[in-house]
């Protein structure tokens, strides 16, 4: 390969649309078709696309930074707990009063910051499985939130529920949010040195750290950042449900099904390869697949059912085509 | 490593030698039962005691279960749903007619058999991450077991079934009764050690997840090791729900989250997640600490969610203070 021909074959590559996107497709049309021969409704009418997305979104946020942990070769199972935390304390400072918005999203910010480097620092270096320290943090909040609220707590003010209600112009707010926090994803990891250096650590570390890259801050940059997107899930759903309460998180199962989604999207397991916009297809591809089963009326056991498969099958598609050792 | 060691020690000493590199699970252990015993001197009376073996029998079965596949470098997260499925669908089928135990119970080692061969296989053969692979059947298990009885228990455990669970064999000298799911807890547990330390089976496993490929050019059949493992998951997980079902009966939420403590526990016991080191007494003693340590959290009278949260520090605490034991030994190994 010569000097000249280098950047083409970059460019080329950026290019190329992940087989993800095509799965996308497939499983958008093959929905459409499915529900205008057998379901209810228009699948593709504005209002059920807008279901869609709308559904992708709070899984959707903090995949993107989920992404950033497996990236890494790291993972982050605390989310789940993170997301009840920020929905339970931003609703409770809040108590309805707008006033006390800016201090309730410093407060779950700091909280976010705070648990991030927690879980970066015990990767890092107390050197324990990503899998056991994020695993033990959840745990740690999860019995100091159970242990301090049972119900909803507090409430959002009616003006902050515009960001999960709100539209400007015909584009609602949650749409917006999703984008950004996408759009912002995908360019620190393809345009910053935040992003090389991502790749770098998780593709090998030992090379990484060798070429002066300071592997356990990128790291640890990378929880920072799987936490802060899970505090803007739960504010996000604080918003929606106006209030929050302790089991909001678990019980969308945001810690497994944003892992999923990573993978289904195409970022290895073990690091290195991957990114946001692949993550964002596998969580629309979820969205999609649960609309289509509500319009068809399938139960939400079977739905269960067949969304197990379904990751296995995506998962299986192209880590068949890669032949990765893998454990 | 390990590999290497039992082509020049004798078998026993590898075992001995192995308790001796892990040791510390088994220090916290005792330390754990003294303090419990400083609170409740009747703790470790053979009445009480036998009572808490019992009530730990299942996590240790599941942890044993557990360890296979992560020596070789998996993880099975499965094992909880297929513990819901065992009750639910044991309670469905069963329902309440002792006469039925018998096949039931050979029918549910049978979903147990498929569900590992396919987690197994999934894995070998499609080269889907364990993780991935074992959490799609974590969803699928748990959303047939509520399809199939229809979200809520249904049907009964008949007394037989139950047995394993809650019986007691009585009149034995010296320990007075002693139930039979202690007593199916030494069987497993000697087998495990059996299957783990002293067999072929073991010493590929250990292998496998060391390196795999290394492992494969040494003539080692590693879809067949690896599917090995996962079915032997699987089988201590259906074991695991028969004895839960015998003692806390039908719940839809009797098997939740049990797969992530049988990995702690195998963890505190000295295993290396990502694979290629583990010793199986460590493990089984790695589920005895923790349940250890929910019952003196219980003794000290915390309330309930903060056992929780004590319990995350204190696995975060072990898991760290093995690795910076690992460190220091000079043994350092990537994660």
């Amino acid at each position: 390969m010569t000097t000249a021909t280098a950047p083409l074959r970059r460019r080329a590559r950026r290019l190329r649309v992940p087989i993800i996107w095509w799965l996308l497709v497939a499983t958008f049309l093959i929905a459409w078709g499915l529900v205008g021969q057998f379901g209810r409704g228009d699948f593709i009418a504005p209002s059920n696309l807008n279901n869609i997305v709308e559904r992708a979104t709070a899984l959707g946020i903090v995949a993107v930074g989920q992404t950033f942990t497996i990236l890494v070769g790291s993972l982050d199972l605390s989310v789940a707990y993170l997301i009840s935390v920020t929905a339970v304390m931003a609703s409770y400072i809040m108590q309805g009063d707008p006033s006390r918005v800016p201090l309730a999203l410093v407060v779950v910010t700091a909280i976010g910051l705070v648990v991030g480097l927690v879980n970066g620092l015990l990767v890092t270096k107390a050197r324990i499985n990503p899998l056991i320290a994020t695993l033990g943090v959840g745990l740690v909040l999860r019995g100091l939130l159970n242990a301090s609220f049972q119900n909803f707590a507090g409430s959002v003010p009616a003006s902050f529920q515009y960001l999960a209600y709100g539209t400007i112009g015909p584009v609602p707010v949650p749409m917006l949010l999703f984008g950004a926090v996408v759009a912002l994803g995908a360019w620190t990891l393809g345009r910053t040195r935040f992003g090389a250096h991502l790749y770098a650590v998780g593709g090998d570390r030992a090379t990484a750290r060798l070429s002066g890259i300071r592997a356990d801050r990128v790291v640890i940059g990378a929880h920072l950042v799987a936490s802060l997107t899970a505090v803007i899930t739960g504010v996000y759903l604080a918003s929606r449900l106006r209030s929050g309460a302790p089991w909001i998180g678990p019980d969308g199962v945001y810690d497994l099904e944003s892992i999923a989604a990573v993978v289904v999207g195409g970022t290895l397991l073990s690091g290195g390869r991957g990114g946001v916009l692949g993550t964002i297809a596998g969580v629309l591809i979820f969205a999609t697949l649960d609309v289509m089963f509500n319009q068809l009326g399938v139960g939400s056991y079977t739905k269960q059912v067949l969304r197990g498969f379904i990751i296995i099958g995506a998962v299986a598609v192209y880590a068949y085509r890669s032949r990765e050792v893998v454990g | 490593m390990s590999v290497e060691r039992a082509t020049t020690t004798p078998a026993w000493r590898t075992v001995l030698g192995s308790i001796g590199r892990v040791a510390p699970v088994f220090l916290v252990l005792v330390l754990l039962i003294a303090w419990i015993t400083t609170i409740n001197p009747s703790f470790i009376e053979p009445a009480q005691f036998l009572n808490f073996l019992r009530r730990s029998s299942p996590l240790m079965i599941l942890a044993a279960g557990q360890l296979f596949v992560v020596v070789t470098g998996g993880f099975d997260l499965s094992q909880g749903s297929l513990i819901t499925l065992t009750v639910l669908g044991g309670a469905l089928l069963a329902f309440g007619d002792p006469a039925n135990t018998a096949w039931v119970i050979a029918v549910l080692y049978g979903i147990g058999l498929l569900v590992g061969l396919f987690n197994g296989a999934v894995t070998s053969f499609l080269r889907v991450p364990s993780f991935i692979t074992t959490l799609g059947m974590l969803l699928t298990l748990k959303g047939f077991a509520l399809l199939w009885t229809g979200g809520a228990p249904r049907g009964a455990l008949p007394d037989n079934f139950r047995a394993f669970g809650r019986a007691f064999v009585e009149g034995v000298p010296l320990l007075g009764r002693v139930p039979w799911a202690v007593i199916v807890l030494l069987a497993f547990s000697a087998m495990f050690i059996y299957l783990f330390h002293y067999t072929v089976l073991g010493k590929q496993a250990l292998a496998v997840g060391d390196n795999q490929r290394a492992a494969a050019l040494a003539g080692i059949h590693v879809a067949r090791v690896r599917i090995t493992a996962f079915v032997i998951s699987s089988l201590s997980a259906v074991t695991a729900g028969i004895m839960l079902g015998g003692f806390s009966g039908v719940s839809i939420n009797v098997g939740d989250g049990l797969e992530l403590q049988a990995i702690s526990a195998v963890v505190l016991g000295g295993a290396a997640l990502l694979g290629g080191r583990g010793n199986m007494p460590a493990a089984l003693a790695g589920a005895l600490t923790l349940q250890a340590l929910f019952t003196l959290l219980n003794f000290l009278g915390l309330p309930s969610p903060l056992r929780v949260t004590v319990q995350g520090a204190i696995i975060i605490g072990a898991v760290a203070y093995a690795a910076w034991r690992a460190v220091r030994a000079g043994q350092e190994r990537g994660a």
